[in-house]
């Protein structure tokens, strides 16, 4: 069960959304190690997915009016289902995922406080697009494989999480702890490597970090959508003295960033981040999340993996793009038995079941309920711990969106499917051994394949042309797309 | 507000554990375990509830200053009578299908309900509804830890969530819960018509049973599949009822219809989770129109119908409906005709077996009362709301509280059954 090889289906399933039809031209005759190469050093490939926008033989995308994507969050979660099936450079979209779950921030608080406008602004904003800063899912492809400490640096000053982890109301007269606290609980170290007295002294270090709205700003629908919120120092709004924290904060050892002048004072959240960024817990916390992510939630991290993993990280000075070359080269990831030991995330599963089964005429804006029903609205995980993982994902009702998105998909795609498998109709047999090839679920188990071959000859008498042709194929992609071994990747 | 429900919670679902045999209509299991009839139907109101506009004090003169452009004319109050203190309380305008409830002795209204030191976020508030516990958003909810001391295996309709999201309430480390919050898209869906789609699923059940050998996270995966595909037949028997009585056009009464035709139809559901939202009204919520209004219209109608359904099915003395939100809100309107996050609120209990009546007694709104806090910016709470959740565990759902809510809060709970 193969569209490439096993290892190159495997590397693709889990460094992109797995393998469409484009892909099996490009990497045809690619080995592994040219694959890896292939998907982790993208950045010779142009970034030019949102110019192939509206071309009929990709995904189309659908709009109440306009399709403004810097701006409505609906379609900015069309144009990034549309990056993931159709990018050049998959393992750049896969890592904006992973750092929009690490760092994760909703949408729906954010229009609370500034509205929908902005608030999808602060989120999905293309540089350039309009005035004003990057969206933050810029900021995570920028950074997909960037260096870490750096994309700390720039999430702390970003728009969306300032609003979301309550920047705006950390003063020097009431230090707000949200951000200080999951800065270290949840961005880096984790629970166990920090105590409260930590958060209270991180709450005073990034006192004045704040935002300043540009002058046509308005909160609402009605406003200027050039208009801006943006990263602002407040000086005067920071709180000076010098903090202790229980671990190194600097290179020589010592646990305090000294009192400094207000203007200086910007220096101090600089330096935690960069305290926390090479701390050894939270190369390991990376590690292990990076372990779930392309390895298996199956198996336990490996303490070899993590450890070496943490190694690179270090030695890399924080720079991501060494850390999962080495986890994709790594023999961990390369053992068989890692194969298909993930859950597939709800947005991943789509992707890549788009990607598998076909796009022809599919509109990316009838992906949003099913997507909402198995439980991943992109820009709207659940808290800022991120969406749960795993088997977390999976109950009857999530199940049955999913197995009802294959059939919506599938009938989407009846004719192109046939068209595509025609000449692998000649029996039944020969038709279930393509579509596994193509759509590489687990290896499935006599009793389940037996299931199948028992769909296909109830068709009668088989002829693997026209109608029933149409009929049998598009059940079964149904059938393989909604299978329990179609969910793990 | 456009909070999405996804924020509502925290730490994951509960893995679904399924019962071994594959009943078709009613649950073989539930017959098996002579299942007693009681069912427990849950309503949040999302957002926080202006509890003072749902049951009006309207002889407080400080109700009225106040609330200059919020609070309903006394005259338009749909009267109740008084509370133990002699406050003189009423409905609000748009809830005369509750009137009709109360009237016939079988609507409860508890109020002050709440804890200490009430959080004003929704998500913590709401979260400490379901864990049962002020001092912890996170863990297993109260309704988990009920279907917990459920017999196994458990029915895998055991509880029915008509929101597409698992509250918090119902997270339990053992009992899933399916999420079925539109019965009529829970359905087998096919890209085919007829004998294909029909020997489809019959395919797809053959491979969600494959034990899996050797490959648990499969096979737990083929557990959720089957028992998706093993609850469609009962889910489709519910989804088919007829009511007694016209359901109004809403999303709210939609779901009641459901739990209705489960209930009439004998699913052997035991809890049904149901929310309606809306309820944070922080602008122009009006008085007995507008905003407010609407949603106690959706309240009352729904509620109304619903109630009518199950009694003209002979079922309402085995049906208990209870109404809650996260907090209540701020005594003063704010400056833009809506009310702030406050504290305590008012919790509903309905049902055949309900001791019908006022519960508690009304805050007495003038700066300065004790029944006040935060500056007397808001109404303190008088009765605990686990008291409230004690007495449904014990005397209507039949199982012991303490352990469910790691306390004991019988004494002094409000006596609605």
């Amino acid at each position: 069960m193969a569209q490439l090889n096993p290892e190159i289906d495997h590397l693709l399933r889990r460094a992109g959304f797995g393998v469409s039809s484009v892909d099996a031209d490009i990497f045809r005759d690619m080995s592994p190690s040219e694959a890896v190469s292939y998907v982790v050093d993208y950045e010779g490939r142009p970034d030019d997915v949102d110019a192939r926008i509206g071309r009929p033989d990709h995904a189309q995308v659908a709009s109440k009016d306009l399709f403004a994507p810097d701006i409505d969050i609906d379609d900015a979660r069309q144009r990034w289902m549309f990056r993931m099936i159709h990018s050049r450079r998959p393992l750049q979209e896969k890592m904006a995922l992973f750092w929009h779950n690490h760092f994760a921030t909703a949408y729906s608080k954010l229009v609370t406080d500034s509205g929908t406008v902005q608030a999808a602004k602060m989120l999905a904003h293309k540089p350039g697009a309009l005035r004003g800063p990057q969206g933050q899912l810029e900021l995570f492809r920028k950074y997909a494989l960037g260096n870490f400490r750096d994309l700390l640096v720039q999430v702390a000053q970003d728009p969306a999480m300032l609003v979301w982890l309550d920047g705006q109301s950390n003063t020097k007269a009431r230090p707000q702890e949200n951000f200080g606290r999951e800065v270290m609980e949840l961005f880096t170290v984790g629970v166990g490597n920090h105590t409260e007295a930590d958060v209270y002294a991180a709450a005073r270090v990034f006192t004045g970090w704040n935002l300043r709205k540009s002058a046509d700003y308005r909160q609402d629908e009605y406003g200027d959508v050039n208009a801006y919120q943006e990263f602002v120092y407040n000086a005067d709004g920071h709180e000076a003295s010098a903090k202790t924290f229980t671990f190194p904060i600097y290179t020589n050892g010592s646990r305090t960033i000294p009192a400094r002048s207000e203007s200086e004072g910007m220096q101090d959240g600089v330096d935690l981040i960069t305290a926390l960024a090479i701390h050894p817990e939270t190369a390991r916390r990376l590690a292990r999340k990076f372990w779930n992510f392309f390895v298996s939630e199956v198996h336990q991290p490996d303490p070899g993996f993590v450890e070496s993993t943490a190694a690179v990280y270090l030695q890399n000075r924080t720079e991501i793009r060494p850390v999962v070359r080495h986890i994709l080269t790594s023999p961990w990831f390369n053992n068989p038995s890692m194969r298909h030991a993930r859950y597939s995330w709800p947005v991943e599963f789509v992707a890549r079941a788009i990607r598998e089964v076909g796009w022809q005429g599919f509109s990316l804006d009838t992906v949003r309920v099913p997507l909402a029903s198995m439980g991943q609205l992109l820009f709207e995980p659940p808290n800022v711990g991120g969406w749960p993982l795993g088997a977390d994902w999976f109950s009857t009702g999530t199940m049955l969106a999913r197995t009802n998105f294959a059939a919506t998909l599938a009938a989407s795609q009846k004719q192109h499917l046939a068209a595509a498998l025609e000449s692998d109709s000649q029996t039944p047999q020969a038709l279930l051994a393509a579509m596994l090839d193509r759509l590489t679920p687990a290896p499935l188990d006599a009793a389940p394949q037996q299931a199948l071959m028992a769909y296909l000859a109830a068709a009668g008498t088989w002829t693997g042309d026209g109608e029933q042709l149409n009929t049998r194929t598009a059940g079964l992609a149904r059938l393989l797309v909604g299978s329990s071994e179609y969910q793990l990747v | 507000m456009r909070v999405s429900r996804r924020l509502f919670i925290r730490d994951g679902v509960a893995t679904v554990t399924l019962g071994l045999a594959a009943p078709s209509f009613l649950s073989a299991i539930a017959q098996a375990q002579g299942i007693p009839s009681r069912r427990l139907v849950v309503v949040y109101l999302g957002g926080g509830n202006d509890a003072l506009n749902t049951l009006i004090s309207y002889q407080d003169a400080a109700y009225y200053s106040r609330r200059p452009g919020i609070a309903i004319p006394a005259g338009q109050v749909l009267q109740i009578g008084a509370d133990g203190a002699g406050h003189a309380l009423g409905l609000h305008p748009r809830l005369g299908g509750l009137l009709n409830v109360f009237n016939e002795g079988r609507l409860a209204l508890v109020q002050r309900t709440g804890y200490p030191n009430s959080s004003r976020s929704h998500f913590e508030a709401t979260d400490i509804y379901g864990t049962a516990n002020p001092q912890s958003s996170t863990g297993s909810g109260w309704l988990g830890r009920y279907l917990d001391t459920l017999p196994r295996p458990l029915d895998a309709l055991a509880a029915w969530n008509t929101t597409g999201e698992t509250p918090r309430a119902l997270l339990s480390g053992q009992s899933g819960v399916p999420a079925i919050p539109n019965a009529t898209s829970y359905t087998y869906a096919s890209p085919n018509r007829g004998a294909a789609a029909t020997q489809e699923r019959a395919a797809a059940q053959t491979m969600a049973s494959n034990p899996a050998a050797g490959r648990p996270h499969l096979a737990f995966v083929n557990g959720t599949s089957r028992g998706a595909i093993e609850t469609l037949d009962r889910v489709a028997q519910a989804r088919s009822y007829t009511p007694t009585v016209p359901y109004p056009n809403n999303g709210f009464a939609l779901a009641l219809r459901t739990v209705a035709g489960a209930i009439v139809r004998g699913i052997g559901s035991r809890v049904f989770w149901v929310e309606t939202g809306g309820f944070d009204t922080h602008a122009q919520q009006g008085a007995a129109g507008g905003a407010y209004g609407n949603l106690m219209g959706t309240l009352g109608d729904g509620l109304w119908a619903f109630y009518s359904d199950v009694r003209n099915q002979g079922l309402d003395n085995d049906t208990t409906v209870i109404v809650f939100s996260e907090f209540g809100r701020r005594i003063s309107e704010n400056g833009s005709g809506g009310t702030d996050h406050g504290a305590a609120g008012v919790m509903m209990a309905l049902g055949g077996m309900v001791r019908g009546g006022l519960y508690g007694t009304a805050a007495s709104l003038a700066p300065g009362n004790p029944t006040l806090e935060n500056n007397s910016g808001d109404v303190r709470h008088e009765t605990d709301f686990r008291s409230v959740y004690a007495r449904l565990l014990d005397q209507w759902l039949g199982v012991n509280s303490v352990p469910i809510l790691s306390g004991d809060f019988r004494a002094g709970a409000p006596a609605i059954f």
